[in-house]
């Protein structure tokens, strides 16, 4: 208590933080852990290396790697614009990058499914021009969760690009390079941390995704099922302790996902020199 | 290489940064752009460079129209207010960086790069950080890499803003001098942009004092010290006293040729005090202080209370044998009327 | 460096210095990528709802967002989130107040727990209550004993809530009042200021956009979640049906005009919800 004795409250305020953390967070998330300390090794394994599930993990993974991949090259384009390039409607284009925050994702799953099924706004198009369709499949799960995580992507690599000294870059020129070379030795380097931060939040959101997912997913076992609803499929028939095999594993996922973001994020302050 | 500005004028929205500037370096000179802040300086220093373009005017280096050629073609060496180095690669990388970014057919071989950038760590006496990142070093270690990183590709010209401006007042000293004593090996023209008059006087060969947008005088520093050409400059350079004759006793001025409607400029090491009686006395000493070679004294004339200052050195001011509330007469050796 | 000598020192500069201006059909370009990719992926999905939800007609609409089963959702929606926001604020003042006002050992463990729940997958934040709570769970027998319900009942929804929305309020206030310092409070203190006085009359007008703020994040996100409130709401129409699960039931029966106008509400929530951020960011900017 080096800081200041003077201050008050610090007994009841951080009592009351532990015991509300306790019961709202630490408690519940805690049951997980202990429920899965009553499956044997080899139960867990079962649930685990069960075809389905496997498979549902597969989605999952593999269509959240492709949604981060697009909604950070995207997303990279739409900050560079935002922050650099002057136009008419700016400040209302830079608000709507949060609404899939604000969105809540029920909402977001019905559209966008009523726009890309197959009679759909765009789905519509996109099946009459070139026989693909998107609702129902795979696909549809990538497209839900760039909706869903474009705004992770934006937000963290926005306000490097917004604080980065344009300086060296003038620098740069001023030493005879061009256009091309400082952007790929000088602003490139510098915003990659972020960038892979960006991605890595991207990621670990999408994984998690269940609400704007499903609506479109057409969640077929072995083809478009994910993780999420795995887990709810296993409740539904009271298969209490498959639910907690599959949702430890998700977290254990998910914790291991928040240390690299965390190590990344160590590295951005390092590089920019606040540590 | 030599650098003519003709007409430059240069608009940010509707502040006017420039106007009119014309401008003449000849090669291998030390230039000070002097003024103070919001005068232009580092805006013209930007259109010599390359990085802004001027709404109007002219930019030629050694008889060359080079007004519309991007910074990373003119060959110029720029050392940033706040250096630019770049973050993310160690202090050799940055001195590389002009020569690797060269076209391939230009491009030195490793090898050769190395040997360069060594050299030049040297000529700054800073080999040994070699391998640091930016973040890792002093602001005046900073400053003498950003000046090596310039030097790497032999600019034609060096451009320096602020040079010593994010510096503590010991550093900047030992930079200034250190900086004066590289022109002179390298004898590569270079403008450098400033605020601090002494910091313009005691490195340039030559000085060119800019307000609003417009250049007030240029000369040498001694030139614009004995013969400031406008009431600007001669405040701006220097210590001066103003005096404005219609409100004040005036007969002491007019040993120095009064004008009337103008005002007089007199440096405080021209004002001449003796102890003096009653009757001609004209001013009265206040205060006084000690600046190390020379005293400082602190005047107050008859029947006002605008205060004046006279300086002398320490021995002369000791002979005088003065006191805080003497009375003195004045005399003046020099004045300027603007 | 967050002093950076941009733009140019004698002038507001409007645009970026010459020698870094892209080529226009570069700069052309790239804004239409963007714009587009915003146009398709956020603003068509926004002008889908209305479309969809007036698509019988502003008759149907109406008797939609009317009937017994939509109130009632409404006003679990509006319930869920009157008890978690105060809730969560309270606790997001005392957390930000401890952590950034006193030092202590597991500091900044305390900081990451904070944060957890927003690693935690929303069907996971549910699944723990079920765990918890259900027949099988910890304090199953006990409850159904005592004749409580919690899970499959508005409860359990409120619990699942409070978790999802935990961290908002704390994450935006520890980051401002470790900036801030504690001068301004020890002055206070020093002049004879209660504890509670300096609270009210020092910190919290310091603090009161960055609260706002995160009270309208944490609003938001309670009246919207999906995902772990579906887990523990049993779906029990009229009574555990949350706005969101309205949605689902609608659309999932086939009753499309009910589940965008549902929607339609939820979308109205979240446009005031960005128009309020952006107002409170242009405040915050302009400080």
């Amino acid at each position: 208590m080096s800081q200041s004795n003077i201050m008050p409250g610090f007994r009841p305020t951080l009592a009351f933080t532990l015991l509300y953390l306790g019961l709202v967070v630490l408690i519940p998330l805690s049951t997980l852990v202990f429920k899965s300390f009553q499956l044997s090794w080899e139960d867990y394994l079962s649930v685990i290396t069960n075809d389905r599930v496997v498979a549902s993990f597969r989605v999952s993974f593999v269509t959240s790697l492709a949604a981060a991949a697009v909604a950070s090259l995207f997303g990279f384009i739409i900050a560079w614009v935002l922050v650099r390039y002057p136009f008419p409607g700016k400040r209302l284009f830079d608000a709507l990058i949060d609404l899939p925050f604000a969105l809540p994702t029920a909402v977001a799953g019905i559209v966008l499914a009523a726009i890309y099924q197959p009679n759909g706004y765009i789905g519509t198009l996109l099946t009459d021009m070139f026989g693909l369709q998107v609702a129902y499949k795979p696909l549809g799960i990538v497209v839900a969760l760039i909706f869903i995580s474009l705004p992770f992507f934006v937000r963290t690599v926005e306000p490097v690009l917004q604080e980065f000294d344009s300086t060296m870059e003038e620098a740069a020129s001023s030493l005879g390079a061009t256009r091309r070379q400082v952007f790929v030795r000088i602003i490139l380097p510098n915003l990659l941390p972020a960038s892979l931060t960006g991605f890595a939040l991207a990621f670990a959101r999408s994984v998690g995704e269940y609400g704007s997912v499903i609506f479109i997913a057409g969640n077929l076992p072995y083809v478009s099922e994910i993780v999420p609803l795995m887990i709810i499929t296993k409740l539904e028939q009271y298969e209490y302790a498959g639910a907690t095999a599959i949702a430890l594993t998700m977290l254990v996922i998910s914790f291991l996902l928040l240390l690299v973001i965390n190590l990344l994020q160590l590295w951005v302050r390092k590089r920019s020199g606040q540590l | 290489m030599s650098i003519l500005l003709s007409n430059i004028s240069k608009k940010f929205g509707r502040f006017s940064a420039l106007n009119n500037i014309n401008l003449e370096i000849p090669e291998g000179e030390l230039v000070a752009l002097l003024g103070p802040s919001g005068c232009g300086k580092t805006t013209l220093l930007r259109i010599i460079a390359g990085l802004e373009r001027p709404d109007q005017g002219r930019v030629l280096l050694n008889g060359e129209d080079k007004t519309e050629q991007h910074v990373s073609h003119r060959g110029i060496g720029f050392v940033f207010q706040h250096y630019a180095l770049f973050r993310h690669m160690t202090v050799f990388d940055n001195v590389a960086f002009g020569l690797r970014v060269k076209p391939r057919r230009e491009r030195p071989g490793e090898h050769e790069i190395v040997k360069k950038v060594h050299a030049l760590l040297e000529l700054v006496q800073l080999d040994w950080l070699h391998d640091r990142y930016p973040d890792q070093l002093s602001g005046g270690q900073r400053q003498r890499i950003a000046l090596a990183r310039a030097l790497a590709v032999e600019p034609s010209v060096l451009l320096l803003d602020e040079p010593f401006g994010a510096l503590d007042a010991s550093v900047r000293k030992d930079l200034r001098q250190w900086l004066r004593n590289l022109h002179h090996e390298l004898n590569v023209t270079s403008i450098f942009v400033t605020h601090d008059q002494e910091e313009a006087m005691e490195v340039a060969s030559r000085v060119v004092v800019l307000n609003q947008g417009r250049i007030e005088q240029q000369g040498s520093p001694s030139d614009i010290y004995d013969h400031p050409a406008n009431a600007f400059v001669s405040r701006f350079i220097g210590q001066t006293n103003v005096f404005t004759p219609e409100q004040q006793d005036d007969a002491w001025l007019a040993t120095f040729g009064l004008q009337p409607g103008k005002t007089a400029h007199v440096r405080p090491h021209d004002i001449d005090i003796e102890k003096s009686s009653e009757q001609d006395a004209q001013a009265i000493l206040k205060d006084w202080q000690h600046l190390g070679a020379l005293i400082r004294v602190e005047l107050v004339k008859n029947g006002s209370n605008d205060r004046f200052y006279a300086e002398m050195p320490n021995e002369h001011f000791k002979r005088l044998q003065l006191d805080k509330g003497d009375k003195v007469s004045l005399r003046i050796r020099q004045a300027h009327w603007f | 460096m967050s002093a950076i000598a941009y733009p140019i020192n004698e002038a507001k500069a409007v645009e970026r210095p010459q020698a870094l201006r892209d080529p226009d059909w570069v700069r052309w370009s790239l804004t239409a990528v963007a714009v587009g990719f915003i146009v398709l992926f956020l603003c068509l999905p926004l002008g889908i709802v209305i479309i969809e939800a007036f698509s019988k007609g502003w008759q149907t609409y109406w008797s939609a967002l009317t009937q017994p089963d939509a109130q009632a959702a409404m006003q679990l929606t509006l319930l869920t989130a009157l008890v978690t926001v105060p809730l969560n604020t309270v606790f997001g003042v005392a957390a930000a107040w401890a952590i950034t006002r006193f030092e202590f050992r597991g500091k900044s463990l305390l900081t990451t727990l904070i944060d957890l729940p927003f690693s935690v997958s929303p069907v996971i934040s549910g699944l723990i209550f079920v765990l918890l709570f259900g027949a099988q769970g910890w304090f199953g027998e006990w409850l159904s004993a005592h004749d409580v319900k919690v899970l499959f009942a508005v409860p359990g929804i409120l619990l699942a809530t409070l978790f999802i929305t935990f961290p908002f309020v704390a994450r935006e206030l520890i980051p401002l009042m470790q900036e801030m310092g504690s001068e301004e409070e020890e002055a206070a203190l020093s002049l004879g200021a209660s504890g509670w006085r300096t609270f009210f009359w020092v910190t919290l007008p310091n603090i009161k956009w960055a609260l706002l703020y995160g009270v309208l994040l944490c609003n938001a996100r309670a009246m919207g979640e999906f995902g772990a409130v579906s887990v523990v709401s049993g779906h029990i129409r009229g009574l555990t049906n949350t706005l969101p699960l309205h949605v689902e039931v609608s659309y999932n029966e086939y009753d499309f005009v009910g589940a965008f106008a549902s929607a339609s509400i939820l979308a109205g929530l979240a446009i005031v919800t960005l128009i309020l951020k952006s107002a409170l960011e242009w405040r915050q900017a302009r400080r």
